[in-house]
């Protein structure tokens, strides 16, 4: 469902804020408004506190020694950066880093690209059985992974692919559903004239493809990127699959089998937590840097509606 | 669920995509010839192939080779013997399935009516006139980008007895705090909240479509005299119920499939041999997962992988039906 073709009512602009709960023009007299402003940043600062304070209790664990792991103190003392230069001792953290990104570039480049031609193939072109190929990405959709896992391992099995890190990411080079609708319902949002124009000027489909769709869904591109990135940095059955042990593990792996080895003792969890910040804070980077466009790119794909 | 279509696309009649006639109404189609494509189809095709291959090879190949599989005793080394329903009986009778089944439908059911009203709920706070809101919305954002391992490790420790986050917190308030790894009652409540922290991606795709909610709708209601609540229920509800559904459908399926959380925090070793205690943490995938990956029974995994398939495919119909009730669709679509 998209809002977007509601013939005659103006889009309203991605900033605007609906009034669901304050009615525009209503002028609230000051001591309501002051009670309403009171519960809304309430509220707000409520649901971020619960929200962000595991956080801030991992960094603040991550930094103290292993004597005062837990204590109920906020900032350490002292403050143990040395935990940090530990924990890329201990286990091989930078190795694992490197196959993480390794298997998430490439993860992500192929994915963009063929999800945004499919997507674009099922949005603009007409071509037949094409309803039946949109049936296919939905019920792909909506299909739980563990009923196709073991065939596909038995299938990157017989390619001797097992192992390594390609059956990580090379998937992705048949397009990924989610991304699929995502981007069709996008460039369902792109009329048709400007395909027509630019055929009528000449240009090849995949020109039209490659040099008119691709930037002008930059926003809804980012949004798949950044999605993806997430889930192949964050990707932990994969790797426990193919991967198991050794040179090629990825930091979700190489987190867990630390986890592991420590079982459920009472020492060293300083470390872990600080080895769980060094994995998380990637993400958390590309996300803040990222923000805008991925916001922009959700909202102009209808929602995923 | 309808799909939108721009007023253009409905417009063209010649949905031919062999042109055998010499009259079409756009010129710039390829010359008529019998059973040729012209290029639009061509491209079309091309473009669309890779999903089409992929589907084959890891879709439907797989599908129908599980199926095949559930019907044999299979470890991999030796070939597959066919065995008939041995699996689905074996299933029937196992206790562990039973617990599965118990405890992953537990998760679901609690975790999405849990989940979707937070989220709901923070989407709609991050709607209104507030500053700040990249702000506010990075925070809720924040649990979802941690990587599902992390969020396990420190979660392992938030939901210790003694010195965990949780039950500190809840001593701020007086609450005394179970015991929330150990006591097989309180594991799956607690996996519940864990699962709840994470909303954040449902926050941002409801707060999305808040904000495509036309204003003058609103606009158009006070008016007319309703309030905050009935705006609410006959302008937003039912605005953005299309989201909410498919919101609903994928976090029923991704709940049906959890997997790293519980393996993170509930190590089998831990245990002796069970996942969590008594088994309180055993769900479906990852049962599934042990007898395949553990135990190399791969014919009775598939079996177990089928029967989530068409319990996953009639969760979804159930949900489709109630749907057609209660999503709105907008005139203007097909």
């Amino acid at each position: 469902m998209s809002v977007t073709t509601l013939p005659n009512l103006p889009k309203t602009t991605i900033a605007a804020p609906s009034h669901a709960l304050t009615a525009v023009g209503e002028r609230k007299s000051l001591p309501w408004r002051l009670i309403f402003g009171i519960l809304l940043y309430g509220s707000l600062i409520f649901f971020t506190v619960l929200f962000v304070a595991p956080f801030v209790w991992l960094v603040s664990n991550s930094l103290k020694d292993s004597g005062s792991a837990f204590d109920p103190t906020l900032i350490p003392q002292p403050v143990e950066w040395q935990n940090y230069v530990r924990i890329f001792q201990e286990i091989p953290l930078l190795r694992m880093a490197i196959n993480t990104i390794f298997v998430t570039v490439l993860g992500v480049g192929s994915v963009l690209i063929s999800s945004s031609m499919i997507a674009f193939a099922l949005a603009r072109l007409r071509f037949p059985g094409r309803n039946i190929v949109f049936l296919g990405v939905l019920g792909t959709m909506l299909m739980p992974g563990a009923v196709t896992m073991i065939p596909v391992y038995l299938i990157w099995k017989a390619l001797n692919l097992t192992g390594t890190l390609t059956p990580l990411w090379l998937g992705n080079v048949f397009g990924s559903s989610f991304y699929i609708f995502m981007l069709r319902q996008f460039f369902l949002g792109i009329p048709q004239d400007i395909i027509e124009a630019a055929r009528v000027d000449g240009a090849s489909y995949f020109g039209i493809y490659w040099r008119l769709m691709l930037p002008l869904a930059r926003p809804a591109l980012i949004a798949v990127a950044i999605f993806e990135f997430q889930a192949k940095w964050n990707d932990f059955m994969g790797p426990l699959i193919y991967v198991q042990k050794g040179e090629l593990v990825t930091l979700s792996l190489g987190l867990q089998q630390f986890v592991q080895r420590m079982g459920y003792g009472q020492f060293r969890w300083e470390l872990l937590f600080a080895a769980s910040v060094v994995v998380t804070l990637p993400m958390m980077i590309l996300y803040l840097m990222a923000q805008k466009q991925f916001i922009e790119g959700i909202a102009t794909t209808g929602s995923k509606g | 669920m309808q799909m939108a279509q721009p007023i253009s696309e409905s417009k063209r009649k010649n949905t031919d995509f062999t042109d055998t006639s010499l009259e079409t109404t756009n010129p710039k189609w390829s010359p008529p010839r019998r059973f040729r494509l012209n290029a639009e189809a061509r491209a079309g095709l091309l473009f669309a192939s890779p999903f089409i291959i992929g589907f084959f090879i890891f879709t439907l190949f797989p599908l129908l080779t599980s199926l095949y599989l559930s019907f044999t005793r299979y470890d991999v080394l030796n070939a597959p013997r066919w065995i008939g329903l041995l699996n689905y009986q074996r299933l029937l009778a196992d206790e562990r399935v039973g617990k599965t089944l118990f405890n992953t439908l537990y998760f679901v059911v609690l975790s999405v009516p849990t989940a979707i009203p937070v989220a709901l709920g923070l989407a709609l706070l991050l709607n209104q006139r507030v500053r700040g809101r990249a702000l506010w919305r990075t925070a809720f954002y924040l649990p979802q980008i941690t990587p599902a391992v992390a969020v396990g490790v420190l979660w392992i420790r938030i939901l210790s007895p003694q010195d965990g986050l949780l039950n500190q917190a809840l001593g701020v308030v007086g609450i005394q705090g179970p015991a929330w790894t150990i006591d097989a009652n309180w594991v799956k409540p607690a996996l519940i909240i864990m699962r709840t922290w994470s909303v954040g991606w449902l926050v941002v795709i409801l707060l999305a479509a808040l904000q495509q909610v036309p204003r003058e709708l609103y606009e158009a209601a006070t008016v007319d005299g309703a309030g905050p609540f009935q705006r609410f229920r006959f302008i937003t509800l039912p605005m953005i119920s299309g989201v909410l559904f498919f919101a609903t459908i994928t976090m029923t399926i991704f709940s049906l499939n959890v997997f790293t959380e519980p393996m993170v925090i509930f190590p089998p070793q831990v245990f002796g041999g069970q996942m969590g205690p008594q088994d309180s943490a055993l769900f479906y995938v990852l049962y599934l997962f042990n007898e395949g990956f553990g135990n190399f029974r791969m014919g009775y995994a598939s079996a177990l992988a089928w029967v989530l398939f068409v319990l996953s495919v009639v969760i979804v119909l159930i949900q489709l039906r109630i749907s057609r009730r209660l999503v709105h669709t907008e005139v203007g679509n097909e």
